[in-house]
């Protein structure tokens, strides 16, 4: 069951950041089943992308050497308080997920 | 029986023409672009740099940095952290030299994207990591070296 968490805090570098915790396995491809040793084929998030009030503002393009359950965190400079951060993610098997927050 | 296999393809081509539909997407090429896959693919980092940035011609800059453990105990989950006070950010990458596919992972930034992408990666050894970014048309860099205790490709 695929679960995306967000977080936004100030910068120290100005403007706001964006966490971003979604829980995938992050199968890299070449780890084998300990039962059956049968290869676990790969499974991962390929595209995320962040977007401020509907405006796309970054995407991250992640692989199979991103770690599980990907913490992503992205800088949002030009934020002010009462916007809305969307951050949606599709992964090599066509699965996606998306999560809302109004910036405080 | 063509006609499934078509809905079937152009699902997935759907949901993205939904979302430029309901102005979820601006019509930039940028950030209209798919998944790098030439880039995630490629065994060399000039490979992986020429497909996803165009060039491999990199600077080192101060003003790039990396914020990242000097030792990971767990290979499996390496916290990078790149900043950057340049302006005009259009692109980061993030490449494990030693990893079998060096090209980690990369954010496009459009206008009003900041120069700032903290992400947890994979490294199979100890490695410098090379962190790559584009302002202004302009490739720069910033390495550091990170060692690994316990590796954590296919473990």
């Amino acid at each position: 069951m695929a679960s995306t968490k967000m977080k936004i805090k100030k910068s120290k570098s100005g403007g706001y950041e964006v966490m971003v915790l979604a829980k995938h396995p992050m199968e890299t491809g070449l780890r084998k089943d300990k039962k059956t040793g049968n290869k676990i084929p790969e499974h991962f998030i390929e595209n995320m992308e962040f977007a401020v009030n509907g405006e796309v503002i970054a995407q991250a393009n992640l692989g199979t050497g991103v770690s599980k359950n990907p913490l992503i965190g992205v800088g949002i400079p030009n934020a002010k308080p009462g916007d809305t951060v969307t951050v949606s993610w599709v992964d090599n098997k066509g699965e996606s997920d998306s999560a809302e927050k109004a910036v405080k | 029986m063509k006609r499934r296999i078509f809905l079937k393809g152009s699902l997935a081509a759907g949901t993205l023409a939904v979302a430029a539909g309901a102005g979820m997407l601006t019509p930039r090429s940028v950030l209209a672009a798919a998944w790098p896959k030439a880039a995630f693919e490629s065994e060399t980092e000039a490979d992986a740099l020429n497909a996803f940035f165009g060039s491999s011609d990199a600077e080192e800059s101060d003003q790039v940095s990396i914020k990242a453990p000097l030792q990971a105990e767990n290979g499996a989950v390496v916290p990078i952290k790149v900043m950057t006070s340049l302006t005009g950010v259009e692109g980061i990458a993030i490449c494990a030299i030693k990893n079998p596919r060096p090209y980690t992972t990369s954010l496009r930034v459009s206008d009003g994207g900041g120069g700032l992408y903290s992400t947890r990666i994979k490294m199979g050894q100890t490695s410098p990591v090379h962190c790559y970014v584009k302002a202004g048309g302009k490739l720069y860099m910033a390495s550091q070296e990170i060692k690994v205790t316990v590796g954590g490709c296919g473990g």
